[in-house]
């Protein structure tokens, strides 16, 4: 088993398999950041 | 009174005006140039490379830059963020001649002036984004109009018009951002009919949402950019309210930037993903890519984020400015950099000095409007006959 990618099938497979995983960290990550965004000073 | 003085007597031979008089000279030599001997005396236009700066700058940077009109109208008008309010007008005026000097950029690159016309009379290209892109801009020039033209007719005291006219301002606005919408993602899917052309990289099914969503984060930038800028030269012709808002526009603008951009960065990851890029990143193209993905969009990102957290309006103003050399940098490489890469040097297209002296020409155009303009109607303060009647 050497990880190669032979049929679109296993393309889809990999490629999705990844883009869940990075749009998880991302949705989290957006969270993290609008608490950073909306954080800092009060005053004007 | 000295011929060589205005009327306040301020000399005309400032060092602006003498650099800009010199640019405008040199300009209509070459559009005289161009339109009697044609591309090939004045570019260095090929059939391999039929679209150079005249469309990757001054068409695909022009129209992304002059997006601030739809973005700050919709703030104020769509979603009611009153607080910007002092921002429309110098934004709406910032779109206009954006979206004119587009058109004026394109008479040059067409060559034919009355063959503009076609599209909408000879014969319509319904399949054609082209032809989308084309009747967008000629539409949205002309809310883009009728948007600025109150400022215009309470300088000239016709207030039955303006009256008629500043009631449609919720529908303009609301039409400006249907058409932004459409002609700013269709100029991104242009590319898409050329996947041989354009570098993997950069050629994604998603570049229409990339061309928006960057349409955006350009729209936010330029409206920091020019307020920057005009606060510097034009401090002397802003009202109380105009003055007193700035800070907020500045942090608000600022804000919804690093939220926008940091979206963007995602989708453009995604983008990768989807395609299975990621052996791309570590060639040459890729460290070009990764240039523009972590230089000019993360960065500028955190940038805006660190500026609107500390309140540093300083940081914001200078990421304005970096985000809209950002923009000009992901145009060009979808245009012209990253276009054709595939072809060897001797073939692959760089601009002439009269290109480049062309769109210097008319991008002075525009800021000698602009300043014609703001120096004249009320784009930074309300006019006094009209105060909070729109």
């Amino acid at each position: 088993m050497d990880g190669s990618i032979f049929t679109l099938q296993e393309f889809y497979t990999f490629t999705k398999g990844v883009t869940y995983i990075i749009m998880v960290l991302a949705l989290l990550g957006v969270t993290a950041f609008w608490l950073f965004l909306a954080g800092g000073r009060d005053q004007d | 009174m000295s011929e060589e003085t205005t009327a306040n007597g301020r000399s005309l031979f400032t060092p602006f005006n003498i650099i800009a008089g010199i640019i405008v000279i040199v300009g209509l030599v070459l559009t005289v140039l161009r339109f009697t001997m044609g591309l090939g005396a004045v570019t260095n236009l090929s059939n391999y490379n039929p679209w150079g700066i005249w469309i990757g700058f001054d068409l695909l940077v022009g129209v992304a830059l002059a997006a601030g009109g739809f973005v700050t109208s919709g703030a104020v008008y769509v979603f009611g963020l009153k607080k910007y309010h002092s921002a429309v007008r110098p934004a709406i005026l910032t779109g206009f001649l954006g979206y004119a000097l587009v058109v004026l950029a394109l008479h040059y690159d067409v060559g034919r002036p009355w063959a503009l016309t076609f599209p909408f009379l000879i014969q319509q290209g319904t399949t054609s984004l082209l032809f989308e892109v084309a009747a967008c801009v000629a539409l949205y020039l002309t809310v883009l109009l009728i948007e600025f033209s109150p400022a215009a007719l309470e300088w000239l005291g016709i207030s039955k018009v303006r009256k008629i006219v500043v009631r449609l301002t919720l529908v303009l606005t609301i039409f400006g951002i249907v058409l932004s919408t459409l002609h700013q993602s269709s100029l991104g899917a242009l590319f898409l009919i050329a996947p041989s052309k354009l570098h993997p990289l950069w050629y994604s099914s998603y570049m229409p949402i990339y061309f928006f969503v960057t349409a955006i984060v350009a729209g936010l930038s330029m409206v920091i950019f020019e307020s920057t800028l005009s606060h510097r030269y034009f401090h002397d012709k802003m009202d109380k309210t105009h003055l007193a808002e700035n800070p907020h526009v500045t942090l608000g603008f600022g804000k919804a930037a690093s939220l926008v951009l940091f979206g963007y960065f995602i989708i453009k990851v995604i983008g990768i993903s989807a395609a299975n890029h990621w052996h791309l990143l570590v060639t040459g193209w890729g460290a070009w890519y990764l240039v523009e993905l972590l230089g000019f969009v993360a960065l500028p990102c955190f940038m805006y984020a660190i500026g609107v957290r500390e309140k540093k309006l300083k940081l914001i103003r200078f990421t304005a400015l970096w985000t809209v050399i950002g923009i000009i940098l992901n145009r060009l490489n979808v245009s012209l950099i990253a276009f054709n890469y595939h072809l060897p040097s001797s073939e692959r297209y760089f601009p002439s000095w009269m290109e480049i002296a062309t769109s210097i020409f008319i991008v002075t155009l525009g800021v000698l409007i602009f300043r014609f303009v703001v120096t004249r109607m009320p784009v930074f303060y309300e006019h006094p006959d009209y105060q909070d009647a729109h």
